[in-house]
């Protein structure tokens, strides 16, 4: 009882005190800090719809981290959920408005399978090169996040783009593909729920199953896991197919529940996002629901901030906080091992 | 295709290897240093607001410069410190240096910045007496001088890391860590300077985006670039000459890129994505050993045990 008290007490200090730097930073450039802080505050939490739109927020970063931290346990090091993202999001709207016919639920179901596969392939990639030619996962995977970039622009602006509008979009996905709102009036959509399950399925898969257990075996000591008789390579490819999977569905969820449609440059960069909540969530799957409905409530609020400070405090000051909450744990967990 | 490749094709060509080649040479200095530097993003992108924001404030390209490389200085610090005291994982440490630069220049930008106004850069060097010798004449005068150091420093650094006692102990400490320090070699030291150095020499290819063109800071203004210097570091297999070779062909393929829009090579159209994505495809297809094996220093990122 007591380590799992220490365990949420750390994350919720390096939160905190990540806060407090960007409160300094929000001083440092003139602009009274407390006031800033409430408005933050309100706008994650008190202000009317703001939590609805906090745990929309929170979704794509519930994905993302958990397709950060099934990487990490088997001891890969998976920067590039973005691209696995983007990838997986334009596939699942490919699906959305190409394939006709079927009805509602099946539809987003296909959707979201092709999303998770399309996804899983482009983290499977880095995973068998790693696995059968000792690649770098980390160079790998920054790589494919790039060729995935220009991969979906170019089909975005040349092959599947909307021929209705201007912009580089794909056409909208028909209605029987889009996820149900939860919550009537608002923008919440059950994919908020399927990042729920998809955080106890890989919980489960990780504490409750043989594989999972190999899967955290390779990631502590890959040597110890081969000497054990783990297929070590079907691991790594394994872990990172997965991870990608996950990273696809997250792009296949804000496609199909947000924006029915992919368009250029939707994602604000959930995949780097992905690493500071599997971080702070402790590479635990139901952390990284905590750090994800955190980091989600903060991206919010700060929306809201920024727009009722005078002068306007910009919300990208988030990102200072996540790196800086980056920095505390990295820190920090070399103390705790020598200590 | 007469009109494609004319010279200046190869100009754009070295204009735009140049951030590459510098940031590269940063990437090198760092790694075989032993610390992996995955931050040349974030330091660049760094360098290029730091350096554009002094520029307008101060009214000095020049002055732009050096403050925007103080910036890389201090971010390099900033990751030896989290890597070699306190011992993190250097790709973690990396990241967080890319979100921090990432979220602090658009902060600061739509913080002070309504409008950006253009600074005053640095110029390009006329080097008239160079017009008569051809090829070289056409290629290099009225360049700016980030591109002529981008084509001598890589000498200069080849001979600090394999001619000099400096540079035997900085590749001693990225080959084997615990070796050198047995041997005498202040490890830790040599990684500080090296990483600092690295992130001087990324901000300076920032401050060449944000000051030798258009002297306005754009937000996400490094794009990859600082990615893209890193693929030339394995692309150049951890040397100096090899790295800018790279990021040379690199440079070209964005001309190429830029040249072709609209138009067809060998009668073809070539999509511009393709060949904007081709750095980072011939990287992977070089770190996978399929054409000729790309190897990293032996301590590369490897934690130090004991002391």
């Amino acid at each position: 009882m007591k380590t799992s008290w220490r365990l949420l007490l750390l994350p919720v200090a390096v939160f905190v005190a990540a806060v407090a730097v960007a409160a300094v930073v929000i001083a440092l450039s003139g602009s009274p800090p407390l006031p800033a802080l409430a408005a933050w505050w309100e706008g994650a939490v008190s202000a009317p719809g703001a939590l609805p739109e906090s745990l929309l927020n929170a979704t794509p970063l519930l994905f993302t981290g958990l397709a950060v931290a099934v990487g990490l346990l088997a001891g890969q090091f998976n920067i590039g959920v973005e691209g696995q993202l983007l990838m997986g999001a334009l596939a699942s709207a490919w699906v959305g408005f190409a394939v006709s016919g079927l009805p509602a639920p099946l539809h987003a179901l296909l959707a979201l399978l092709v999303g998770a596969l399309v996804g899983g392939v482009w983290g499977w990639i880095p995973g068998i090169l790693k696995a059968w030619r000792g690649a770098h996962e980390v160079i790998t995977t920054i790589m494919m996040n790039y060729i995935a970039i220009y991969l979906t622009q170019y089909l975005v602006t040349k092959v599947w783009k909307d021929p209705n509008s201007m912009s580089p979009q794909t056409p909208e996905a028909l209605p029987s593909a889009w996820l149900p709102i939860l919550v009537g009036d608002t923008r919440l959509s059950v994919g908020l729920l399927l990042a729920l399950a998809t955080a106890l399925v890989l919980w489960y898969l990780l504490k409750r199953t043989v594989w999972g257990y190999e899967l955290r075996a390779v990631g502590a000591n890959a040597e110890a896991a081969r000497a054990a008789g783990v297929r070590v390579s079907r691991v790594i490819w394994g872990s990172m197919a997965l991870s990608g999977a996950i990273g696809g569905l997250a792009g296949a969820v804000e496609v199909l529940g947000v924006h029915h449609r992919y368009y250029d440059q939707f994602s604000p960069g959930y995949g780097f996002d992905g690493i500071a909540v599997a971080l702070l969530g402790n590479n635990h799957p139901l952390g990284a629901v905590l750090a994800a409905l955190v980091f989600g409530a903060m991206k919010n609020g700060a929306v809201y901030m920024q727009s009722v400070t005078v002068p306007a405090v910009p919300r990208e000051i988030t990102t200072v906080v996540q790196a800086v909450v980056i920095f505390f744990l990295a820190a920090i967990r070399f103390q705790r091992r020598s200590g | 295709m007469g009109e494609v490749f004319d010279i200046e094709l190869f100009r754009s060509a070295l204009r735009l290897a140049t951030p590459l080649a510098l940031a590269a040479m940063g990437g090198i200095l760092s790694e075989r240093s032993g610390v992996v530097n995955i931050g040349l993003e974030g330091q660049m992108l760094m360098g290029a607001f730091v350096g554009w924001a002094a520029a307008v404030a101060l009214g000095s390209g020049w002055l732009g410069v050096l403050c925007g490389v103080a910036a890389g200085v201090l971010l390099g610090f900033l990751h030896a410190l989290l890597t070699q005291r306190f011992r993190a994982d250097h790709v973690v440490s990396g990241m967080a240096v890319n979100l921090l630069s990432a979220g602090l220049t658009v902060f600061l930008l739509r913080r002070f910045f309504e409008r950006p106004p253009s600074a005053s850069g640095v110029p390009n060097w006329s080097l008239q007496w160079l017009q008569p010798i051809p090829l070289l004449g056409g290629l290099l005068s009225n360049q700016s001088p980030f591109v002529l150091l981008m084509l001598v420093l890589p000498f200069a650094l080849h001979g600090l890391l394999y001619h000099t006692m400096w540079g035997l102990r900085v590749r001693a400490a990225g080959e084997s860590a615990r070796k050198s320090r047995l041997a005498g070699i202040n490890v830790v030291s040599i990684r500080y300077r090296c990483v600092m150095l690295s992130g001087a020499l990324a901000a300076l290819a920032g401050t060449y985006l944000s000051l030798s063109q258009l002297n306005v800071f754009t937000e996400g203004m490094s794009a990859g670039k600082g990615f893209i210097a890193l693929a030339a570091v394995i692309f150049g297999r951890w040397t100096p000459l090899g790295a800018t070779a790279a990021a040379l062909g690199f440079g070209f393929l964005d001309a190429l890129q830029q040249r072709l829009q609209g138009e067809t090579l060998f009668g073809m159209r070539v999509p511009s994505e393709l060949l904007l994505s081709l750095p980072y495809l011939l990287t992977i297809v070089a770190l996978a050993g399929l054409v000729g094996r790309s190897t990293p220093p032996e301590d590369l990122g490897r934690q130090e045990e004991g002391e």
